[in-house]
């Protein structure tokens, strides 16, 4: 059997491929291309923004993060800036990253076709994937991830009910609530496995107002119905979130919504061999990483969600770094110090208070584990690692 | 919990199916994933996977960072064997 080449792949070179254009991809780009380097950003949605564009609401924080924003604006914003940038990024949209290789090549789809892409430095901006919950009947049509929810309703325009059972009173939680009220749903009550609420006070407080149940202490042990979802089981839950028996009550629901929170998408740094890190308080395993987001392999960076699971206005501070990191690596430019100081200190102001505690509590322990490791050497000019 | 409760979607895996698997004396993710299937459906175990290993901690009273996860490999997502092979044509 004969084969005929029906076309010739090229290897495509770029010095920084950004994988994932959501709030820390985009500003990772915008960085890079800012420093006069060549960048690829690449996402496998049609449109740039990631999560941004399905949230409604204001974000706040300071002005330097867009606060009193919408997200999708936040996302639409950030997408003009790289079209009106002094660099021209390429953009890849539609296009997944597959895999990465030994060699440093990664893998790309677009259009059913695979080629190779060979970057000098790499930003992994996958974002978070959501955690599931184990209960009965949890495959009942009705029963949506928090992020589904929020596709169909603010992206698609459908609502997926009429009355919705939230899981998870985290700012995903609260936030859909809310988005769900605006939709004209009806949520019954927001059920919360945890002594206390863990999103934003001004969340909670909106929804509460509004007149939503928050459970703390309380969980979901079943969905009922036939075919699809009818109601919920939920109870109250011991300090080891074990069930207490006789607590049981059932809820009338058509949709339960899931927002138990994330985990962070790190296959290719898996692939690459970055080293991980098992913190629970950013969201399960997470790559080993410095303040410059440089992971334990010199030419891989990391950025938002992908390196702990926190905040957009914080993913977009840390894209920043990596954009500024990578480019810096290349450039050996000497200015970054100041740049990089100055976003280090919007991160601090960002994880202040409250509720930065658990994000500052898993940083410490990734900070702690990354002080003993000696894997690269340092560039004493630019203060980062050799790739 | 009923153990009729899914853990796998896409490989239609209950509960009872993996504890049955943990009590035959397979303990790692890795031998669970070649004698069960699960992480090798379409979502390449992004919905079981932390599930299934929170099961291997009940069990064995292991932490879940001591547990290990199976090897990462290239493709992240399923793809048709054609975007890999279109670059052929047979004569």
């Amino acid at each position: 059997m004969r084969c005929k080449r029906e076309r010739v792949i090229f290897l495509q070179q770029t010095e920084i491929a950004v994988v994932g254009g959501g709030p820390a991809g985009l500003a990772a780009a915008l960085e890079a291309v800012k420093m006069g380097c060549q960048v690829t950003l690449i996402d496998r949605h049609a449109f740039l923004g990631g999560q941004l564009v399905k949230q409604t609401h204001k974000f706040f924080g300071s002005s330097k993060q867009y606060a009193g924003i919408r997200g999708i604006d936040i996302a639409k914003r950030l997408a003009g800036d790289l079209d009106s940038g002094p660099g021209k990024v390429s953009l890849e949209l539609n296009t997944t990253v597959l895999g990465y290789y030994d060699d440093g090549v990664l893998l790309v789809e677009k259009d059913e076709r695979v080629s190779p892409l060979f970057p000098e430095r790499i930003i992994v901006a996958t974002g978070a994937m959501e955690k599931m919950l184990l209960f009965r009947n949890n495959d009942l049509p009705g029963v949506y991830g928090a992020g589904a929810v929020q596709t169909l309703m603010n992206l698609y325009g459908v609502v997926p009910g009429c009355r919705v059972l939230m899981i998870g009173a985290g700012n995903i939680g609260l936030i859909v609530s809310y988005q769900l009220l605006q939709a004209g749903v009806e949520v019954a009550a927001i059920v919360e496995g945890d002594t206390r609420i863990g999103g934003y006070l001004v969340h909670a407080a909106k929804v509460q107002r509004s007149g939503i149940p928050i459970y703390t202490s309380h969980t979901i042990l079943e969905a009922t119905g036939e075919n699809c979802v009818e109601g919920a089981v939920i109870c109250q839950v011991d300090e080891k979130w074990q069930p207490l028996a006789g607590t049981e009550r059932e809820i009338a629901v058509d949709v339960i919504c899931l927002a138990v929170g994330l985990t962070p998408l790190t296959e290719l740094l898996r692939q690459a061999g970055c080293e991980m890190y098992y913190v629970p308080e950013l969201g399960g395993y997470v790559p080993l990483r410095d303040e410059n987001m440089q992971t334990t392999l010199p030419h891989i960076f990391v950025a938002g969600d992908a390196a702990g699971v926190e905040e957009a206005s914080i993913a977009m501070v840390e894209g920043k770094i990596a954009g500024i990191s990578a480019a810096g690596s290349l450039r050996s430019c000497t200015k970054i110090d100041g740049l990089l100081e100055a976003c280090r200190q919007e991160l601090h102001e960002l994880r202040a208070g409250d509720t930065g505690d658990k994000s500052r509590r898993g940083l410490e322990k990734l900070r702690k584990t990354m002080e003993k490791r000696k894997y690269a050497e340092k560039d004493e000019s630019t203060g980062l690692l050799r790739a | 919990m009923e153990e009729d409760t899914i853990v796998c979607r896409c490989e239609d895996l209950t509960l009872a199916d993996i504890r049955s698997v943990l009590q035959r004396g397979y303990t790692s993710l890795e031998e669970i994933k070649r004698i069960t299937r699960c992480c090798m459906g379409p979502c390449q175990g992004r919905t079981c996977r932390d599930l299934v290993v929170k099961e291997i901690a009940r069990s064995s009273g292991k932490k879940i960072e001591d547990i290990g996860l199976t090897v990462f490999r290239p493709p992240v997502k399923p793809i048709k064997i054609k975007c890999l092979l279109g670059v052929w044509e047979h004569e």
